[in-house]
């Protein structure tokens, strides 16, 4: 069970209240992570990354115990401590005012 | 008794607006997805409790939400706009190629027979129809392959399908608006289009008579003359009685003819209304008074509107889809500002008063009339 945070217009877009707690089947990656999310909430396919291409959104990062992991490979297995669900993966927006 | 439902899309939400056919009391409910741009928000003439929303931001991209109970409640629906094939160019603002990238929806247009078909206009230019309610979205390309479509460039805004109205008397009859490509035709559904700029003139391109490349903002037509079109171009005013195949200029004696909305009254086809804006440098009202322009003449002579609108300090934008009438038997005009008003007159805009003062600046008003 990994727990994934969600910025608040994608918690209330995929009404869901806190952080999200996700099975992911097989290695945990940021692409299996993210398939599991768009998987059980259908409504976020399109808004962290692109339909076709699976590119991320460019206001967008992933982080990962205290590292931006957004650049990395997709396929790259996630940390233990977010595998085992001791520590989150962030979906961060860009900070901006307006 | 008849109702009004006003549709506000704003850069921070979408608001419905609610009175009976006085149309003096109103309730306002929302901002329903408070924090995001809502391009446009449209109503279903087969069915006005379905209604369809385009809802957009810089860091999330697009989504499109629907409702069944006349904007109470709403679910989202397919967001998924793939062009047709590979996409190819168009100009880029320095005028090297750039490839068709998807961006948001500007303008939903329903059907105006079946609730669960609708168009979409989009950024970068093509038009999308989706047929099951907006579960999935297909690209009528045959728009965006026109053979000029590498030479479409896009308006500071953005290279936007912004315009798209479907002929009541003709359902092969598709009119849709670019910018800055121009007014496109199609007699088919939309399998093949033709340009219908001839009359455009327009300073700003290399040949200012050009097959492709006119800023238009935005274009109206009356259900009862689908072949008499009325534009507002980014400069201009223009008129078209014969479908679009030629246009004539009818700015008349307006204090500046740029501007962005045009619309027509309910009942009275040659009755017209414009917002003018300063200049393209300058996007607020000349003289800081904020003016409806109206022709009963279908152009040319033009009479401001003042009673109720400010007439000094006023520097705010009219966009263009941000006009709207009603259909009641004293046509009701509405029209919705960058400052956040939304203006309404219940007499064909003789006199107006704002239904809200303070919301997110307007980027479209629509109005349903029910019964």
């Amino acid at each position: 069970m990994i727990r994934v945070v969600l910025p608040p217009h994608l918690r209330t877009l995929a009404r869901v209240h806190g952080d999200v707690e996700l099975e992911v089947e097989g290695s945990v990656t940021l692409r299996s992570a993210l398939d599991a999310l768009e998987s059980r909430y259908p409504v976020l396919r399109g808004t962290i990354r692109d339909h076709v291409t699976h590119q991320r959104r460019p206001f967008l990062r992933f982080f990962a115990c205290e590292e931006d992991i957004s650049h990395g490979p997709p396929d790259a297995p996630l940390p233990d401590a977010v595998v085992s669900g001791a520590e989150p993966l962030f979906i961060i927006g860009a900070i901006a005012g307006g | 008794m008849s109702k009004v439902r006003v549709l506000v899309g704003t850069r921070k939400g979408a608001f419905v607006l609610t009175a009976d056919g006085k149309r003096d009391k109103w309730d306002v409910s929302g901002p329903h997805f408070a924090g995001f741009e809502l391009f446009h928000v449209k109503g279903s003439p087969a069915d006005p409790n379905r209604v369809y929303a385009s809802q957009c931001s810089g860091w999330f991209g697009q989504l499109i939400q629907r409702s069944n109970d006349g904007g109470k409640t709403w679910e989202p629906v397919g967001n998924k706009f793939v062009y047709d094939g590979v996409p190819g160019t168009h100009q880029w603002y320095d005028g090297t190629p750039h490839p068709w990238e998807f961006k948001r929806v500007w303008h939903l247009e329903p059907s105006l027979t079946d609730p669960d078909t609708v168009y979409a206009g989009v950024e970068d230019a093509a038009l999308f129809r989706s047929t099951d309610a907006g579960q999935n979205w297909q690209e009528l390309s045959g728009l965006r392959g026109h053979g000029s479509g590498p030479n479409w460039q896009p308006g500071a805004g953005g290279m936007c399908l912004h315009t798209i109205i479907l002929d009541p008397s003709d359902p092969q009859r598709i009119f849709v608006a670019i910018s800055a490509a121009g007014a496109f035709r199609s007699d088919d559904a939309g399998a093949t289009w033709r340009p219908i700029n001839r009359g455009l003139y327009s300073k700003y391109i290399p040949d200012p008579t050009a097959e492709v490349g006119h800023c238009v903002h935005h274009i109206a037509m009356h259900n009862s003359r689908p072949g008499v079109l009325f534009m507002q171009k980014h400069w201009d005013v223009m008129r078209s009685d014969n479908a679009g195949d030629s246009w004539q200029e009818v700015s008349g004696n307006l204090p500046t003819d740029f501007g962005f909305v045009i619309d027509i009254h309910a009942h009275e086809p040659e009755t017209i209304y414009v917002v003018p804006i300063k200049s393209d440098g300058e996007h607020f009202p000349p003289e800081g008074k904020l003016r409806v322009y109206r022709s009963r003449t279908g152009g040319n002579e033009w009479e401001a509107l003042t009673k109720g609108l400010p007439q000094e300090n006023c520097y705010v934008n009219v966009l263009r889809d941000a006009m709207a009438v009603d259909l009641l038997d004293k046509c009701g005009v509405y029209f919705g500002t960058t400052g956040g008003q939304v203006y309404a007159s219940s007499d064909a805009g003789d006199s107006w008063a704002p239904i809200v003062r303070d919301l997110p600046a307007v980027l479209s008003v629509e109005v349903q009339t029910l019964t």
